[in-house]
Parts: structure tokens; sequence; C-alpha cells
């Protein structure tokens, strides 16, 4: 199977997306320039982290409207597995294909530091290879990444089981010391109802190797691998 | 053209220089040559007061492969094919006057400094100084220059892997604000800055230019300002998105074989990027200012070419590759144009259309005079240095606890985390140490290796004795990269400084650079790159000398870093070096925290033993290298408690030990702990130099012992790891929550002005 990791401009996190996944996990990976209007052959479409077009505007507000978004909104509809991350997050939920918005975090500032992510939902494409409740330690990098919705969105979110990731202690307790940004219901990662959109503000290829102090971020992976084998095989 | 007195300090040129002007044009210059040469001749493009003292510092080693002043940074080899591009540069007064664009523009400069050269930025790290944070203003140019450090650096996506900040009175109102990257590339990657070959096309790529930044070479950075002026229209605003976007752009142009050179716009923009570039490649050039594209209207030809509009790089292509390079611009959605050409005859010639606005030797422009100012030793550095510790009662035993934590508060100590948690240091995917140890470590990927990356400062000791402080400083930035296992390599340095036309702080910036070199060939480093900023005033005088050391080393194996946490339950703590002793002023608190902090003084004579360090240094490495050392922890600022309480924290874990008052050596070179007559303050809090406090597990002493004998390095028993609180018998006892509370909330509490 096939990544495509899509680059904006202002887009930094499609390095280290590639080497997670190519470097570390062996898997296949090419970048995707934002003005390509073909995403043929690709499995799943990563959008990275970074500061697309500088995010002068809000935050993923310009990148949703480059040419290669439209193909990602036509992929995502087909059931194609689409992942974002921090400001793909952004992105995503400025294109409509994930509910809500990201606003700047409550204590207005920055934050680059290790979160633990209690998984909730183990059946998406992107956590198979988690049990539920487990726990998974990836840094965040952001300053707009406080989940905000309606009630109603959140009701529908939280009953459809489509919150993936809420920040939590390191003994998966969900309390408010352990939300870094004043997300709602500590979320930090959710799909879409179909199940075949991710979005989450944490880096998951940043906790790759041993060395850089996890490797939980890529069981997201190898989630999506299994997964497109199962379909596929 | 007639010149005035008043139109040569806005240049910052003298009548003298003026004189040597018409000297070498053989005639009186226009307008526009004269802004040109108040800029090139300027202290922060010229270094003329500094530069015959610049070369005493050594620049060679068998690594170093691009030595000071040759481009725009320095270079080491580290094996494997690769090279490490350092440089570390200042930007105290643009920050002075809007500190978060000037410390974003000092961000997006040094990155430009790295890329320029073909290799890719792979770190960032800041030294910061600023007046006490009690006051507003302080506060407002720490919160600035941090946020503008953040908001510039994270939207790069170059990790900011650390540095320091220290607050002292004499910042106020003249904050440091010092930042080097570090890029790495494949050794046959190298791009110079050099223009060369006739009818070879100038090309500049980037932003278009405009009014901002216009006298920051000479004018902000080159002299002192009164308070009144409204300055902010000489600072200028960065825009981090189009430096990645130049970023990308420039190293995929790096990899092709179309530029003879590529050449950032910094300070004096156009004309010290162009006359540079000219000068190294020994050749002449012709540009045409209304090829320039603009941002605004009716800009002068002087304006233009002084403009330091930022994120603006100058290409020297090959003729007939402008096509190419123009493409390869646009993928990347970046303006470019040919705006002129190498010329063979060594005349920099600046056009408007067909008319002739500048036409100057090159040689002329590249070779301001240089000036040996006079200097005096300062009638007042006796009197400081003059401190007997028994003018200060001693500290009582139930007074340790709470110095110890009014110490781990006070912003000097305290965590910087509410700092540098602000600042993305993990992009990139090679942060193995992140910010708070004593340095950062990176892996470098497709090798074994690690880099290892400090800076260091110590204005109060440069202060107290410039020639030992400039010592000092290198000594520590070793230290410190010695600690988290790596073998330091190279210092790229910048040196903050007064007004060197005054005679004391001539004699600060010429003993310290003295200590700075002496220090560099004792321990062997050579500096591969640096910046001086002079004219660092505040309202009541200059600032400290502060020579900052920025240091890179490296691990051949990066598994085998040593970081500053106590580890596990039962290791042995050690303190490996210097052992107290009762000889004069060599009790530590001359110019320590404690006696500042608890007694208001900035006094005493800062010493250190170099052929000491050096055994120190190369005996700890071997220990780390063998796999003995579980923690390693440079026991400087705030003394022995400081740097166990500092250890402890970061491990999670507690200390129990027993040091009374006297670490006095064995012949076995063990040491064991017995009481005398030593001051308590300076045993906890005293600060000295070539000390590191170590751990270890019970198994491994025997096989440090032999390496510390080898080195003839004290080694002195200090207690054991484990609990949850922190003891020292008979004087320290606090749960390690308490510690962590007051190290952790200092530096927040001072930021929000709850201090």
């Amino acid at each position: 199977m096939k990544f495509g990791i899509v680059v904006f401009p202002g887009t930094w996190s499609d390095r280290d997306c590639h080497y997670a996944i190519h470097d570390v996990l062996g898997g296949g990976a090419d970048y995707i320039w934002h003005k390509e209007t073909s995403l043929f052959g690709y499995d799943c479409v990563v959008l990275p982290g970074g500061f697309s077009y500088g995010d002068y505007l809000r935050a993923g507000a310009i990148a949703r409207f480059s040419p290669v978004m439209r193909e990602v909104e036509r992929f995502a509809m087909s059931g194609g597995v689409v992942i974002g991350i921090c400001n793909g997050f952004q992105i995503l939920c400025e294109a409509g294909l994930l509910p809500g918005v990201l606003l700047p975090a409550d204590h207005l500032q920055y934050r680059c530091q290790w979160v633990n992510l209690r998984v909730e939902n183990n059946s998406s494409p992107f956590t198979s290879g988690c049990h539920k409740g487990q726990v998974l330690k990836i840094p965040i990098s952001h300053y707009e990444g406080n989940y905000y919705a309606d009630e109603a969105t959140l009701q529908e979110l939280e009953s459809n089981e489509q919150v993936v990731f809420r920040y939590s202690t390191a003994s998966a307790r969900i309390t408010s010391a352990a939300n870094p940004n004043g997300s709602l219901h500590n979320i930090a990662g959710i799909v879409n109802r179909e199940g075949n959109v991710l979005g989450m503000m944490p880096h998951p290829e940043r906790a790759c190797e041993a060395i850089l102090g996890s490797t939980d971020g890529n069981v997201i992976w190898e989630s999506i691998v299994e997964y497109y084998q199962r379909r596929s095989g | 053209m007639n010149i005035t007195k008043e139109d040569l300090d806005k240049v910052a040129l003298s009548e003298e220089e003026y004189g040597l002007i018409i000297q070498g044009l053989g005639r009186e210059p226009t307008e526009v040559e004269l802004g040109i040469l108040g800029s090139l001749w300027s202290e922060h493009c010229g270094y003329k007061h500094s530069k015959p003292l610049l070369k005493l510092l050594p620049s060679k080693s068998k690594r170093v492969m691009v030595e000071p002043g040759e481009e725009n940074a320095g270079v080491v080899d580290i094996g494997d094919g690769l090279v490490v591009v350092m440089k570390m540069e200042s930007h105290n007064h643009p920050s002075a006057v809007e500190p978060f664009q000037g410390a974003a523009t000092g961000i997006g400069g040094i990155v430009r400094d790295i890329f320029t050269m073909g290799a890719r930025p792979i770190a960032l790290m800041n030294s910061l100084c600023f007046g006490p944070l009690s006051q507003v203003h302080n506060r407002y140019l720490c919160n600035g220059v941090v946020d503008g450090i953040a908001a510039y650096g994270n939207c790069l996506g170059i990790p900011n892997v650390g540095g320091e900040i220290s607050f002292s009175e004499c910042y106020s109102t003249n904050p440091l604000v010092n930042v080097l990257c570090l890029g790495i590339a494949h050794e046959g990657e190298l791009v110079s800055s050099s223009a060369g070959g006739e009818g070879n096309l100038l090309m500049l790529a980037g932003a278009d230019t405009g009014r901002d930044g216009i006298y920051g070479a000479s004018g902000l950075a080159s002299r002192t300002f009164g308070g009144d002026q409204e300055l902010r229209p000489t600072v200028q605003v960065g825009n981090p998105f189009l430096e990645k976007l130049l970023i990308e752009a420039c190293l995929e142009l790096a990899r092709t074989d179309w530029i003879v050179g590529m050449q950032d716009l910094g300070a004096a923009g156009l004309t010290s990027s162009a006359i540079e570039s000219a000068a190294k490649g020994g050749c002449g050039l012709d540009l045409d200012v209304l090829k320039v594209p603009r941002r605004e209207e009716n800009m002068t030809p002087y304006e233009v070419m002084l403009s330091e509009s930022q994120e603006r790089m100058l290409l020297i292509v090959k003729k007939g590759y402008q096509d190419r390079v123009k493409a390869l611009f646009d993928h990347w959605e970046v303006p470019s144009v040919v705006i002129g050409q190498v010329t063979g005859d060594g005349m920099a010639v600046i056009r408007e259309g067909e008319e002739i606005t500048a036409e100057v030797p090159v040689s002329l422009l590249s070779s301001p005079p240089l000036y040996r100012p006079r200097a005096r030793k300062p009638s007042w550095l006796g009197e400081v240095q003059s401190f007997d510790a028994r003018s200060v009662p001693d500290l009582k035993p139930r007074q340790c606890n709470p110095t110890l934590l009014q110490l781990l508060s006070s912003p000097n100590i305290a965590s910087k985390e509410a700092v540098y948690r602000q600042y993305d240091h993990q992009v990139m995917n090679n942060s193995v140490v992140l910010p708070g140890s004593d340095a950062a470590v990176l892996r470098v990927k497709g090798t074994r290796k690690g880099l290892a990356l400090t800076t260091d400062s110590n204005g109060k000791y440069c202060y107290l004795d410039p020639f030992v402080g400039g010592v000092i400083v290198v000594a520590e930035a070793a230290r410190n990269l010695v600690c988290s296992g790596a073998e330091p390599m190279a210092i790229t340095d910048c040196l903050n400084f007064g007004d060197p036309e005054k005679k004391e702080v001539y004699y600060q910036l010429r003993e310290c650079v003295k200590g700075i070199a002496r220090a560099c060939r004792e321990l062997q480093l050579p500096v591969i790159s640096g910046n001086v900023s002079l004219y660092n005033e505040a309202r009541d005088g200059a600032i400290y000398p502060t020579p900052v050391i920025g240091m890179v080393g490296l691990l051949d194996d990066v598994s085998t870093c040593c970081t500053t946490s106590f580890k596990d339950e039962g290791d042995l703590v050690f303190l490996l070096g210097e052992v107290l002793s009762r000889d004069e002023g060599r009790d530590g608190l001359g110019g320590s925290e404690y006696l500042e902090m608890s007694h208001g003084l900035v006094r005493g004579r800062p010493s250190i033993d170099l052929a000491l360090e050096r055994r120190v240094q190369r005996c700890l490495l071997e220990a780390i290298r063998a796999g003995l050392v579980k923690s390693a922890h440079d026991c400087s600022h705030g003394g022995l408690a400081v740097t166990i309480a500092e250890s402890c924290i970061a491990g999670n874990i507690g200390f129990r030990g027993g040091i009374s008052c006297r670490l006095e050596e064995q012949p076995e070179g063990e040491t064991k702990a017995t009481s005398a007559d030593v001051r308590l303050d300076s045993v906890l809090f005293g600060e000295r130099q070539s000390r590191i406090v170590i751990s270890l597990t019970r198994s491994a002493l025997v096989k440090l012992s032999r390496i510390t004998r080898k080195w003839r390095v004290p080694l002195a028993f200090l207690g054991e790891v484990g609990g949850q609180y922190l003891v020292v018998e008979g004087y320290l006892d606090l749960p390690l929550a308490r510690a962590k509370k007051s190290w952790k909330g200092g530096l927040p509490r001072a930021l929000s002005g709850n201090a």
C-alpha cells in the first residue's frame, strides 16, 4: 500500500511523516505537492502538520482551497483513508470533512510537550492495533488545537463513538490537568461519521523511535496498513 | 554635495573616515555612496573596533573546513561525509526597540546564514538576557522576545532545542537576544557566498523591498541611542512563511550546478550582500535598482540599497541559467528577478536605469579603517574584586531549607520550561535530549552519531574579572557538552559589550577575548564563526561584558548520551572535580547567585584551574563512554545544593547524603566527607568551576575510581539516590515536591509579574 503525504506551502511535518512511515516502518510513501489534481495510486492520504500559508489567517483556512483538496474530498467520500495531523486536522475541519473547529489554546500560548492519549475507539482504521483504554505517549506542538463544537455536535460525536483520542493522565484518567489546550471533552482526535477520516492534534510521526522518547505513534500507521491489507485481502 | 557633521552622524561615520573616503575615491562621495560606505564601515558589518582582537581567537582544528569570515558561517567535518554549519548572531538593538519583531527577524537572519551555505538548518538555540522581571518594561521585553522567537521559529519547522535566559539589572532597556542556528549538509553540497565569473547574473529572490530597516546596521547596531527617539521604523518585520519557502527553494537550488554563489540579505541589505560577495570573489558588479521589486512607491536608490527588508536572497547565477532558476523559485511561489551582473573591473556600480548613482571600488568598500581603541582598566574593578567572606555572616543550619527554595525559584536558576515549551523542540525527529538538560542532544539521521549543543554566558563573572570570566564561559560550555557525553568540537561566539570608544569597555572586550582565546587553546577548541555587538548601553551605562559561547560537540554513538537526572534507587552520588578549599577567594561565594540574592552583593573574583578543568572533562568523557555514569550535571550556578536538587527534580527521585562541612581528598583518590570549619554557605551554595555531580551504580565504582586516578581527578562521595526527599543530614530536609514546586514555579510567577 502507498501513503501520499500532501505538502502545502509552509508544511513541515511532511518529512517527519515520511521518515516514520518509510524509514522506520518500511512502508511506501510519496510526497504530493498541493497543486496536484490526482490522488491515483494512493491508499492513504496524510495531511501533515506545519503552518500552511503561514496560518496568517485562521489555521488551515487557505490550504483548504488548494487544488489537491478537491481530490482529497473526493477520495474521502469514496471511502479512502485520510489522516490529518495538527495543521492537517485544522485543514480537515476547515474543509468540512470533520465537524468542529480548533480554537487558540485557552492559555493563549503555543505548546510543545509530551501528552498522554487514551484510545477511546479501537474499531477505527487508525487504532485497530490498540486496545480500548490504552494510553499512548505522543507529543503535541500547536497553538490552535483547542477543539470546539456545539453541544449537539459533541453529543453526536460521543454517541457515534467518533472521539478516538482524549488527553488523559499516564494512568488513563481524563482530567482537566491532563488537557493541554482547553479542548472540550479533552478531545485530541476524532473521526468522521463513516470512520475513514481522522483528525488529531498530537504528532504520532514524532513518537516513532525509542531514542526520541516513544514509539507509541507507530501503532497508528501500522493499524492503517493492517486495515488496508484486511480490506484488500 | 555639501556634507555636514549631521549627515555623517546619520550614517555613523567620523570626519576622519570621511577624509579617507575622499582620498579613496579621489572626489566627494554621492549620497548613495556615502550611505553604502556608512553601512559597510559600521561596526556591525566592518568590525572596525573588534577585528584586531578577533584575530586572537584560535580558528583551526583538523575538523574545521571553513573559518570565521570566509563564509556566512563556520563549518566542521563530522565524518560520514557530513559537515555541520554553525553560527550565532545578536539582535539586541532591534529587540530593545520592538521585542517581538526584533527577536523574530533575528531568527530569520541566522537561519538564512545557514541555508545560504546549502546546509539544512536543523536546530536553533538562544541566549537571552533581560533586566529583572519585577519591572514591567522588562517583562514586556522578555515576553515579546519569547513570543517573537516562538512565532518565527515554530512556523519554520526548525526545532528550538534550548539555550539560556538570565536576568540582571544591567540589561534593563538593553536586552541581549543572541540566536544560534546549526545546519547539516553533505560535504560536497556547500555553496559559497562569493560572486565570480564576468557576465554571470545577480538575481534577487524573496520578498519585495520596502523602507523597513534603513539605517539598521549603521544606526541601531553601531552606536548608542537615547531613550526618547522613535526608532521602531528601523526595525524590520518578518515573514516566516516566506522564509520557509526560501529554505526549500534555496536548498533545492544548492543541489543544482546553476549558480556560483548565494548570499542572504541581512544587515545593510542589498549593499552588504552584493558588495561582500563581490569582495570575496575579487570581482565587480553592476546592478540596477529599478529592477528591484518594491513594496512601496517612490523609493530612492539610497533606500533600495540600504533597506533591510527581510527574507531576501541574492543568487549569483551562471549566465544562461536564469530561466531555470526562475522556474525553480516559481514552483515554490517565490518571486525572483535579475537585477544586475558580475563585472571584471572591481568596481561596484549602482545605477537607476541609465543614471549611475554610485561607482566605488569594491576594495574601498570592503576595507574599513580598523581601530585599536585605548584600553583602561576600570578604576572600580579592584574594589568589586575585593571581597572578604568574613564580611557576611554564614548561614545557620535552619536557614538552609528556605535558602535553597529561594534560590530554586529565582528566575536565574528556576526551570525555564515556561519559555521553552512555547518553542517546537521536537520537529525533524532528531531531538534525543530535550531542553532543560546541560546540553541538547540531536541524533544525526543515517549515522550512529549525535550532536550536543549548548550556549553559555556569565556576564557577572565577566564583569568581576573579564579575563577569567572569558575563560570560564568557554570551560563551562565545554563541561556542559561533556556532561552529555559529547566531545566538544567547535565554538561560535557573540561578543556583547558596551561602547568600545570608552576605554574601560574596550578593556573588558580585550580581556574577555583574551580569556576566551586562552581557554580555547587549553581545551583545543576553534572559534569558527560569530558576531560582535557593541554599543549595548542601558540607562546606567554599559551592560555587563557578556560574551556568549555557542558550542557544538560530537557523540560517536548517540545512544551513550548522558542526562542530568538521577535514575534509580540506591545509585551512588559523587562530586567529580575540584574539592573545597579554604584558600583565599576559593570559597565560591564571590560572584555567586547566593551572594547576590541573600546579601545583595555582586563582588569577588571567580577563579578556575584550566589544567584541572581539562582533566575533569577528559575523565568524565572516558567514564561516560565506558558506560559507568548514569547521570552527570555541571555543578556551577547556584552551587552544590542546587545542582543536586536539579538532578532530583529531573529524575523525580530523592537524595540522601551526609555532606558535612568539608570534602577532603583521600590518598586512594576517593574522598569522604569530614566535618571542619569551612563555611556552610560556601559548601552548599558556593560556585566553583571544574565540578560535576554524577551518579552511578555501586558496581561501577571500582572502574570509575581507576579512571579518576588515571586523570588525577578528585572524587568525593556525596550520598545516595532514593526516596522522595532531598536530605543533606543536619542541613537540608525537603520533600522533593516542595523543591520542584519552587523550581518550576519561579519563572512563570516572575513572568506574570507576581514574583
